[in-house]
């Protein structure tokens, strides 16, 4: 077995504890919640804290509420509970697709929303074990200096790998972080940097907290990923969509991000699909021909990009063509 | 009892699944309810007092010289209690007594990524890790090759014995006029296949304990399954007396032929522990357990199938370049299998083969179920399904045509007794209704045939000798409780169950009152282990040799007690019973008292061993078994149009198993075959990249299948009847697999019109030959996906549907 290094665990019950642990223990501690993907990358030596803090005492993060204005999700809701909730099914489709989506039940039963936001970014040179990255040379995420998927890259392509991610910038949802300086609310579609290394513009000892979901009438969201197995495996794309219907039916209003791709999900411009009179195949053609040509896939998550790359096609008129075709209430 | 053995006709169980014998009614597998609840002790649950934990350091170079090693540094770390490296263990070992060039760590040359050069011994886990950083070794890295073809074109880099070359086996061998055939032939299917190499993927990794007493009696626990081989083969690089070695196999977590032969880890575990006076154990990691690797060897594999107009084939050109990787392993075995297990059950007249294994940098290939035969019968089915298609005869009605039949000898020399493979044809077209819908389903939905033959286990030992290959020893007990002792390894698939259906129907038996102890050398008697599906037939045999001993002490003591003839004493469940006067019985408690004290302490053995068969050549024994199974299979498959997966819908199996004397094992084992293969087919692939990493050593990179891409089974028995059986039966345990690959390969042809003539068919390759057809087919718009509306419309990728629907749903 691959043992786990050793480290000091800490388990605060109150958000006010967590945010003061996380401040007073410094650069060697770290936030764990389901401990899915930070469990497997300190076996792997991506990262090595002296200190966990876990948020799994903290209950006052596990809340799932409707307001009249909101959806409002704890950041400790377990990715299957989210999935599950008829509320998020019926305002957030895609969110609950997407955390649906997210591994396999077990990873969904103990993963939770904040978990899966602020999942490390992932490429097939760095989620490997210490030997084999030794016998490759390390790269530059970690105790190396060389990228091996864009020669001489000076850059870390290591892609945002969350489902979670794409269908919360498309519903317009803004996260909430806890820091020592207080509570700062950032839009989801701005949360992601082109990083490869942190991808977050969370600071390492913020919180985040929860994401708020704004409600409106007309909406509607669907999430597609692309995988190889119906379940276990991280997207080698996927695309979350939205559609604004007017009070007339008419679509006003259209969001479709991709990911999977390099650090930042990346948000489909696609300006000119959207005419007045415009049918729903034109505008899903339409979104589906910008994103085949704004994403082009590395070979950070596997060697098949020209498969990737018409793939997003896919993904996207799939993705599209549910939340463009579904009824508005 | 009617002896059923000579019936000529074969039928698919359910009409009389037990022949007319009493065997018991369905069960469930034994050992499952204990495998599910979590509760059976596998090796690494074992802990002995004062136990110490080893890891192995490996070469991160895909072929290096060791200059030096120093432990000092490991050694200095707390908790570390030894360091041994090749020179404490220079003997070199090998499965197979021709080609042995292991060292149980790489004694001046490590050969791939991963090979071992030294092991560590802590108090745990992780200061074993933490020293394995601290041992320095001095590496001169040397030229390699990852490539076939160029460990062919560059003989300097020396892997072979010789050092001159790197090739591992070279087989060639001749059947008919060859040349002559393929000339007069109406139609010539040439082609290129590769097969990529796959991984057994146990769940339970490979683990070992050393304990080496103050008697000097070494006991290794290990999850293995080939006891007696590892017996041998501590003994010979330890230089230990046989007599003070002692394996235990506990129950094993899944192994596949991945777990039959030594591995580093359990010489380390034994050297250690001799070291240190304490007891070691050795588990490995996953990325470990790809390094071990054994698996299924890549090949290329070159096939020219000639037949004519009417569909009569008339001979088969195969030339075969298999990749080896670093070490030999079985490498001889396979290299032959290539070839030799190709001609059963449907072939012509005339053959020739070519094999050559080479080595190459890389983790060392090996035995997975269906070994060295599953990549030639891929070839060899999509030709004839190729062929099928250019002359316009039905697959299923070519295969009838050219099949060989039962009682007869194939053209190379492999002696054919029972043969179910027209019935098994029969039940697949019957099932999969074959004849109302192959052709006719929607562009995009397919279905495909393939056929196969396997051993019944290896004629010969790998050892040469002359005693048994299989034996049991029955314990009779005056309560009425029978305990087998025997040595044949439980590993899942179901032998221990087996031989307690077998005992206690010929002794009348309830199914609970018979017990079985395997998998020890000290307590049972040698067998040679579990592979070439050798269980059911040997073993299965020497049990049954045994208990019909029993059985005529108990008939005798009761005719005595009855006062009758021998001949009128008949066992049913549970009683013996004059054959006319069924009022007239002993229970078999008490006949098992009446023949204790009438003849002694009760207990009898029983032992197998194969008739002297094969062909008269070099070679000809190999491939030789005592009975082959067979099998069909159709496949239906669904490619999606717009992301190129091929999902598998349906795989309809039949087999020939001879007599499924455990219907739920046997179909087990089919299911368990045919979604192994069906795993080959579209998503397994073992890759090493050309500098001789692995591609992805973990379960997210290696994928095996989820229980959501397990396509539907339906297991179809045929019984046989094979007249040297046991009670009729033959092997289940890797045949079924074999035409998986083949009839998913064909269902894809008949779906979209496309050959993919490598593996795994994945959703790129297949897109790929999409487009190329569509281009070739004049398609302007070939290029292109399918129109953007149509893939709007199919409401979610058929990948991400169940989870995320379902979920949504909830």
């Amino acid at each position: 077995m691959l043992p786990l290094p050793v480290f000091q665990h800490h388990s605060p019950t109150t958000l006010a504890d967590a945010v003061a642990l996380m401040a007073e223990l410094g650069d060697g501690a770290r936030l764990i919640a389901g401990g899915t993907d930070l469990l497997p990358n300190m076996k792997h030596g991506l990262v090595e804290p002296e200190h966990l803090v876990s948020l799994a005492g903290v209950r006052e993060l596990r809340t799932i509420v409707l307001t009249d204005e909101h959806l409002e999700l704890g950041a400790m809701a377990r990715l299957a509970d989210i999935a599950a909730h008829p509320e998020v099914v019926r305002h957030a489709a895609a969110l609950a697709e997407a955390t649906a989506a997210v591994g396999g039940p077990h990873h969904r039963r103990m993963g939770t929303l904040g978990g899966n936001v602020c999942l490390d970014t992932r490429c097939v040179y760095f989620n490997q074990t210490y030997f084999w990255r030794q016998a490759l040379g390390f790269c530059l995420k970690k105790d190396g200096t060389a990228c091996h998927v864009v020669a001489s890259g000076k850059n870390c392509v290591a892609a945002a790998s969350n489902d979670s991610g794409p269908a919360l910038m498309v519903l317009d949802a803004e996260l909430e972080l806890a820091g020592v300086g207080g509570v700062r609310r950032v839009l989801a579609s701005e949360f992601y940097t082109p990083d490869g290394i942190t991808n977050t513009v969370r600071r390492a000892d913020e919180i985040v907290t929860k994401a708020r979901i704004p409600l409106k009438s007309g909406r509607k969201s669907a999430f597609e990923k692309l995988r190889r197995r119906g379940a276990i495996d991280y997207p080698l794309l996927n695309a979350a969509a939205r559609v604004d219907r007017d009070r007339a039916g008419v679509i006003a209003n259209v969001e479709v991000v991709v990911s999977a791709l390099a650090a930042r999900p990346k948000r489909i411009k696609a300006q000119g699909a959207l005419a007045r009179e415009v049918s729903i195949e034109a505008l899903v053609e339409g979104y589906a021909n910008a994103a085949f040509k704004q994403c082009r896939p590395l070979t950070n998550l596997d060697n098949d990009t020209e498969w990737r790359r018409d793939m997003v096609k896919v993904v996207v008129a799939r993705a599209l063509g549910r939340a463009a075709a579904a009824d508005p209430e | 009892m009617s002896d059923s053995g000579g019936e000529a006709a074969s039928r698919t169980a359910g009409e009389d699944a037990t022949g007319g014998r009493a065997l018991p009614p369905p069960i469930e597998r034994h050992g499952d309810v204990l495998r599910r609840l979590g509760v059976v002790r596998y090796t690494d649950d074992i802990k002995l007092p004062g136990m110490l934990h080893a890891k192995i350091l490996r070469c991160p170079h895909p072929h290096a010289r060791i200059r030096s090693i120093d432990p000092s540094r490991a050694l200095a770390l707390e908790g570390v209690y030894a360091v041994v490296t090749g020179k404490d263990m220079p003997r070199r070992f090998g499965i197979i007594p021709w080609t042995p060039d292991e060292y149980p760590l790489a004694l001046e040359i490590a050969r791939f990524v991963g090979d071992g050069v030294a092991a560590v011994a802590a108090v745990d886990e992780l200061t074993a890790t933490l020293a394995l950083k601290l041992i320095a070794v001095d590496y001169e890295v040397l030229p390699h090759v990852t490539d076939p073809f160029e460990a062919l074109r560059r003989p300097e880099i020396g892997l072979g014995k010789s050092g001159r070359d790197n090739i591992s086996k070279h087989v060639a061998l001749d059947f008919g006029d060859v040349e002559g055939a393929l000339a007069k032939s109406d139609v010539v299917s040439e082609g290129h296949y590769y097969f990529e190499g796959s991984a057994h993927v146990p769940i339970e990794m490979h683990c070992a304990i050393g304990d080496y007493d103050r008697e000097g009696l070494l006991t290794v626990y290990s999850a293995t399954q080939v006891p007696h081989y590892l017996h041998r083969e501590l003994s010979r690089v330890l230089e230990i007396s046989p007599a003070r070695i002692r394996v235990i196999q506990p129950p094993v977590g899944g192994a596949f032929g991945g777990k039959s032969e030594p591995f580093d880890l359990e010489f380390c575990v034994a050297k250690l522990s001799q070291v240190t006076g304490r007891p070691v154990k050795l588990l490995y990691t996953r990325e470990e357990e790809f390094y071990a690797h054994r698996g299924r060897h890549p090949m290329h594999l070159h096939f020219k199938v000639g037949c004519m107009k009417d569909g009569t084939l008339t001979a088969v050109d195969a030339k075969t370049l298999i990749d080896g990787g670093a070490y030999s392993s079985f490498g001889l075995v396979t290299t032959y299998y290539s070839g030799q297990l190709l001609t059963l059950p449907v072939f012509p007249p005339a053959y020739r083969f070519d094999s050559t294994r080479v080595f190459t940098n890389k983790p060392p290939c090996g035995p997975k179920r269906g070994h060295g035969s599953v990549q030639p019968r891929f070839a060899f089915e999509v030709a004839l399904d190729k062929l099928a298609v250019e002359v316009g005869v039905d697959p299923i009605e070519l295969r009838r045509k050219n099949a060989i039949g039962g009682n007869t000898t194939s053209l190379n020399g492999l002696r054919v007794t029972s043969n179910g493979f027209l019935e098994c044809l029969d039940a697949v077209e019957r099932a999969s209704t074959w004849r109302e819908r192959r052709g006719k389903l929607p562009f995009g939905r397919g279905l495909g045939v393939a056929g196969s033959s396997y051993i019944s286990g290896t004629n010969y030992a790998i050892y040469p000798n002359e005693m048994p290959q299989s034996a049991v020893q029955l314990k009779v007990d005056r309560s009425g409780r029978v305990t087998i002792f025997s040595g044949q390894s439980e590993i899942g698939q179901g032998c221990d169950q087996l031989l307690r259906v077998i005992v206690a129907d010929e002794l009348g038996l309830d199914y609970s009152a018979v017990r079985v102890v395997s998998g020890d050398t000290d307590l049972t008697p040698v067998d040679l282990g579990a592979y070439s599906s050798r269980g059911a037939f040997m073993n299965g045999n020497a049990a049954l040799m045994a208990a019909r001993e029993v059985k005529q002490k108990l008939r005798e003591a009761v005719a005595g007690k009855l006062g009758c003839e021998l001949r009128d004493v008949v066992v049913t469940r549970g009683a013996l019973c004059h054959r006319d006067e069924p009022g007239r019985c002993v229970d078999v408690t008490t006949a098992i008292q009446l023949a204790e004290a009438r003849f002694g302490t009760l207990g009898a053995v029983g032992h197998y061993n194969t008739p002297k068969v094969g062909g008269d050549y070099r070679g000809g024994t190999i491939g030789a078994s005592p009975a082959y199974s067979f099998t069909a299979h159709v496949a239906e498959v669904d490619v999606d149009l717009a992301t190129g997966e091929a999902r598998i819908v349906k795989i309809w199996v039949a087999h020939d198993c001879g007599k499924a004397i455990c219907p739920v094992i046997v179909r087990g084992q089919m299911e368990g075959s045919a979604y192994m293969g069906a795993a080959e087919a579209v998503l397994e692939e073992h890759v090493i990249r050309p500098d001789g990493l692995h591609v992805g050593p973990s379960l997210l990179d290696y994928r095996i299948p989820t229980s959501l891409d397990v396509p539907d089974l339906e297991a179809l028995i045929v019984e046989s009847h094979d007249p040297e059986g046991p009670l009729g039966a033959k092997e289940t345990g890797e045949g079924p697999l074999h035409p998986s690959i083949p009839a998913i390969a064909n269902a894809i042809y008949d779906a979209v019109g496309i050959r993919l003539d490598r593996l795994p068919f994945t959703p790129a390759r297949v897109l790929q030959a999409l487009r190329e057809k569509r281009r070739r087919e004049g398609d302007d718009n070939g290029a292109a996906l399918a129109n953007t509306a149509a893939l709007a419309n199919t409401a979610a990728l058929a990948n991400t549907g169940p989870v995320a629907k379902t979920a949504a749903a909830e």
